[in-house]
């Protein structure tokens, strides 16, 4: 017990698609330690190859009984497949109760599948800060299709979009109407719209103000040769997955094989690169805020200073410390 | 900054009562932990397979059905046929003394009995986590 296995040893065993070992690490992106980064350098040059998914839509809509099914139909494809499932972190404990494979009991013990639950850990965007490592490590250890299901999101919860080579938005029936239908952010970013509980009653009016939706944009908002298309499913009766699967493979092509693809792929590096930046400012920012936050707040609860001057006080600082280190 | 101990709650066999479960695995949330719960039914091999894909510090199995005695016996076969070695074995429920003994030379790091306070779970698995270190 306790012996400690150096993260870069821990890639040739991933590379052989080895479960404790893709799990170990990516617990070890989690903990961002820079023992771990330099293993997920190595990593993420090794990746590139797995097809990756973005599954997002309100709490309660179905992305986790919809990804239980779509994995399990990619199975039958001959594909392995790597689910990374986002749930929120608690504000007040930093705790979290990831309930997400409590619907994916059926992929339970095949060894093509991998579930992986992460929590948010106060990261805004509807994904967790290492769920993109996380990726890559699947990716390297052989999963042909990586399934991002994010938390259950607001409105405006895009990060999946600039991440994933296809994006689907899961709607469930009931939840509002036309006017909701053409409003800007989650349902713009859909290349695949699914209305999710389509054995309910009210589910065509659903699919119905999706798809006048889409037409009343379809001058403004063009992707290229892609058509989005509006699919609806029952994870009951199991209708409408084999035209999910037709229309997710046939995305893929576009994804990799297109011009529209290619330039997507250049986006999500940039994504990659600037979201990476941040979250490492981020992490920096926050010791220095811990730091100094109590005796600045006190100044400023007092009124002896203003919330603009004291806080680019704590940013200076931050970066100062930064200097020093580096220096160090 | 310190990670979240990642606690596994499982409930394994023909065992419906999960009021147990989802109170403990509640209290873990408040005081800062991950929680993955398992969901109803689960079979020993299911259990073992997320453990190590999502993993876990601490594996807690909950069982008020009786059936400890077979149930952790393949849990422990599962585990050591897959070469982990590290993973934190509690379980949780009520069951007679003289399993709770047994268990325990099975392997099983700590039996939490009906009667155990809530802050006593969080308090157990804090410590048996610092005791094994970093891994």
């Amino acid at each position: 017990m306790g012996r400690y296995v150096p993260s870069l040893d821990l890639i040739p065993r991933v590379e052989a698609g080895e479960m404790g070992a893709i799990g170990r690490l990516i617990s070890r992106a989690e903990s961002g330690t820079p023992e771990a980064r330099e293993a997920l350098a190595t990593i993420y040059r090794r990746a590139g190859k797995a097809h990756v998914i973005g599954i997002t839509g309100v709490p309660g809509s179905g992305k986790s009984t919809l990804v239980a099914h779509f994995a399990k139909q990619l199975r039958e494809q001959g594909l392995k497949v790597g689910i990374v499932a986002v749930d929120p972190s608690s504000p007040f404990s930093g705790g979290s109760i990831l309930g997400d494979r409590v619907r994916m009991t059926e992929l339970a013990t095949d060894p093509g599948i991998y579930i992986r639950s992460m929590a948010t850990r106060g990261a805004m965007g509807g994904m967790a800060r290492a769920a993109l490592d996380a990726v890559d490590i699947l990716d390297v250890g052989g999963f042909d299709t990586v399934i991002i299901e994010t938390v259950g999101v607001g409105q405006d919860e895009v990060e999946i979009a600039r991440a994933s080579h296809t994006t689907v938005v899961v709607s469930a029936p009931g939840l509002g109407d036309e006017i909701q239908a053409i409003k800007a952010g989650i349902l713009e970013i859909a290349d695949i719209h699914v209305v999710s509980k389509c054995d309910r009653s009210d589910a065509n009016r659903t699919l119905t103000d999706l798809k006048s939706m889409l037409t009343l944009g379809a001058l403004t908002s063009a992707r290229g040769e892609w058509a989005v298309p509006v699919v609806g499913v029952s994870a009951i009766s199991g209708e409408g997955f084999d035209k999910l699967l037709d229309k997710v493979n046939a995305h893929r092509r576009v994804a990799f094989e297109t011009e529209t693809g290619l330039a997507r792929l250049a986006r999500i590096a940039r994504f990659r690169l600037v979201k990476t930046a941040e979250n490492l400012l981020i992490e920096r920012f926050t010791a220095a805020a811990e730091r100094l936050a109590p005796k600045l707040s006190a100044r400023l609860q007092r009124r002896e200073s203003d919330p603009y001057t004291l806080a680019n006080e704590m940013l200076l600082a931050s970066a100062q410390k930064e200097l020093a280190d580096e220096h160090a | 900054m310190a990670q979240p101990i990642r606690v596994l709650l499982a409930k394994v066999g023909l065992d419906g009562h999960d009021r147990g479960v989802k109170v403990v695995a509640r209290t873990l949330r408040d005081a800062g932990m991950d929680v993955i719960y398992s969901g109803l039914h689960r079979t020993p091999e299911e259990v073992v397979t997320a453990a190590i894909q999502e993993d876990v510090d601490v594996l807690g199995v909950s069982l008020l059905s009786g059936v400890q005695l077979t149930v952790f016996p393949k849990i422990f076969k599962l585990l050591s046929e897959k070469g982990v070695d590290d993973l934190i074995v509690v379980a949780g429920g009520v069951m007679p003394d003289e399993d709770v003994v047994a268990l325990k030379e099975m392997g099983v790091k700590e039996v939490l009995l009906q009667d155990t306070p809530p802050a006593a779970i969080v308090a157990t698995l804090e410590r048996l986590v610092t005791e094994r270190g970093a891994r």
